[in-house]
């Protein structure tokens, strides 16, 4: 009866693995074709060279970048901006969740307003953040968290809310006061929910803190492209956005890893770690 | 009056639905303490709604419930409630979700979860402790469910459709193993089931209800077939046989009338 449960796991892990040197061969096959064409397009001048930037130029000057000094303070930076909104925006956004999904009357209350404030372009806040808070990290890091509360927000929310009455129901019978079925229920339920809205809420963390320094700071990664967009440096603006997308790659799959093991009781976690 | 002594009294409950329905009407019923009852009815007559009532969860729209005597106000206490539907915590594992009801009630973690794993044993789950519901079947869950209510002791056991998701070999070993359990320390026992042939095989008194909307209790029979009983056995004696015709007669009628409806509807 149960038997056959186990080996069916690991035979579908097996062909998870099984598969993936090839399907990493054809992911490094369409980089290498993409690199090809730019620079083909390129060395024919079919592309201006000054326009378009040249691949090896771009890996050059990454790889230079990637020897200094200077260039790991500014991705000390950005990474310390976007953990920080990233920390702030979910605890903010757990602990509001909470608070609006079990007082009816404050989320009736504050639900236009929530809905209002959700649908400023978070862009237009970036000057004002500045205005408050200085060009430092702090409003790289308010931007960052304006963008990541939301997701945290709507996911805790809808976690609680939506907790099943039946499983409700059970809790209460087997004895829970309050304060335990937040524990047993409420909050186990929202988190899968936040779990959920991880890579979102880490991207846009990142958003913030990037787009913050690229519309005014003296530091991080985003600023280092305004400064190269600034003297039409088109190499250093590919460079830099080659060094954000490794970085975006590098945080996801950490991600990716804490919520496989944090959510190993959801049924769909082994789906989604496969399709990744 | 009877309500005194009486495990579980529900008196003249009325159960209507903001929406205008009403599934239950002015239905009564007394549990003496130890006794096993039985409940049985069409489908969507209001069988799980009236055990809602009985575990407090469901205030009547008339009519009282008493529970040992006392007017029952909230949760009832005494009872243990094993649900239709599924209702294990999907992050928790299976012993965590047994253990968790006595942990609550204040028994230290490592006890609970010693308590936890027995509990999983009696109900052929040793080795499956560490598995989430997503990683058992539906009957592997029932089970599951069946130790998370037992371990907490209550006086009172509601049971909706508890094996109905069973194959019936199954089923025949886990209603064999609850009588068991059961005549060892007599629970007040309300089951409800779809199926006639377990509930006489099961009670002490089996009740019928009426096809809804207006569910009412149309008949009740007592059970004097002798215990223990071995439900695949007791199926094939005389006595079994004469019950299940008599109360198949009644109940055929209301069956019909359900099916009509819904098929209707
Ligand atoms: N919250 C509700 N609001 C409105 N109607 C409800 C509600 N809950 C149940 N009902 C209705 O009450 C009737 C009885 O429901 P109930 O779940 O008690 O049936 P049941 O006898 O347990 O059926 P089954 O054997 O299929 O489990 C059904 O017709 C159902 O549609
Ligand atoms: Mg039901």
């Amino acid at each position: 009866m149960h038997a056959p449960a186990a080996p069916e796991q690991k035979r579908a892990r097996k062909r998870v693995i099984d598969s993936r040197p090839q399907l990493l061969a054809l992911q490094a096959f369409v980089l290498l074709g993409f690199f090809m064409l730019w620079h083909v397009l390129t060395a024919t001048g079919l592309l201006n060279p000054f326009f378009f930037a040249t691949p090896l130029g771009v890996l050059e000057r990454t790889a230079k970048d990637l020897a200094t000094a200077a260039f790991y303070r500014h991705l000390g930076i950005t990474f310390l901006e976007t953990v920080l909104a990233f920390a702030i925006g979910t605890v903010a956004g757990i602990v509001i969740g909470f608070w609006f999904a079990r007082a009816p009357l404050v989320s009736a209350v504050f639900d236009p307003y929530v809905k209002a404030a959700n649908a400023v372009p978070r862009v237009v806040l970036a000057p004002i953040f500045a205005l408050w808070l200085g060009l430092g990290i702090w409003s790289k890091v308010a931007l960052g968290v304006s963008l990541t509360f939301f997701i945290v927000f709507f996911n805790v929310y809808q976690g609680v809310k939506e907790v099943s009455p039946v499983i409700l129901a059970n809790a209460r019978m087997l004895g829970m006061n309050s304060r335990q079925l937040l524990r047993h229920v409420y909050l186990p339920s929202a988190m899968s929910w936040v779990f959920s809205s991880l890579h979102t809420a880490v991207g846009f963390a990142l958003v913030g803190a990037v787009v913050g320094e690229y519309l005014g700071a003296s530091a991080g990664l985003g600023y280092r492209i305004a400064q190269a967009e600034g003297v039409f440096d088109t190499v250093g603006v590919f460079s830099g956005m080659l060094v954000l997308t490794l970085f975006v790659i590098v945080i996801d799959s950490a991600v990716s890893a804490i919520e496989s093991k944090l959510l190993r009781w959801r049924p769909q976690t082994s789906a989604t770690v496969s399709t990744h | 009056m009877a309500a005194t002594q009486a495990a579980l009294s529900l008196q003249d409950v009325t159960c209507t639905f903001a929406g205008g329905y009403t599934a239950i009407d002015g239905a009564s019923l007394d549990v003496a303490p130890g006794e096993f009852v039985s409940i049985v009815g069409p489908t969507g007559c209001g069988k799980s709604t009236f055990l809602n009532v009985a575990a407090g969860l469901l205030q009547p729209s008339s009519g009282r419930v008493h529970v040992f005597g006392d007017e029952l106000n909230g949760l009832n206490p005494h009872a243990g409630y094993m649900f239709q539907s599924e209702a294990l915590m999907p992050w928790k594992t299976a012993r965590d979700n047994v253990a968790v009801g006595l942990e609550v009630r204040g028994t230290k973690r490592a006890d609970a979860l010693a308590q936890a794993d027995a509990w999983l044993d009696r109900v052929g789950l040793g080795a499956f402790g560490d598995r989430y519901p997503h990683q058992m079947s539906g009957g592997m869950r029932k089970r599951a469910a069946l130790a998370q209510t037992l371990i907490l002791d209550p006086k009172i056991v509601l049971m909706d459709e508890p094996f109905s998701a069973l194959d019936v070999q199954t089923r025949q070993l886990m209603e064999n193993e609850l009588l068991e359990l059961w005549s060892a320390d007599r629970k007040s026992v309300v089951f409800i089931t779809h199926d006639l042939e377990e509930a006489i095989a099961m009670s002490d008194r089996v009740v019928i209800l009426s096809a809804g909307p207006r569910a009412r209790i149309i008949g009740e029979y007592k059970i004097d077939l002798p215990r223990p009983r071995d439900v695949a056995e007791i199926r094939m004696t005389d006595g079994f046989l004469d019950l299940h015709k008599a109360i198949w007669a009644d109940l055929k009628d209301e069956v019909l009338k359900g099916y009509a409806r819904t098929s209707r509807a």
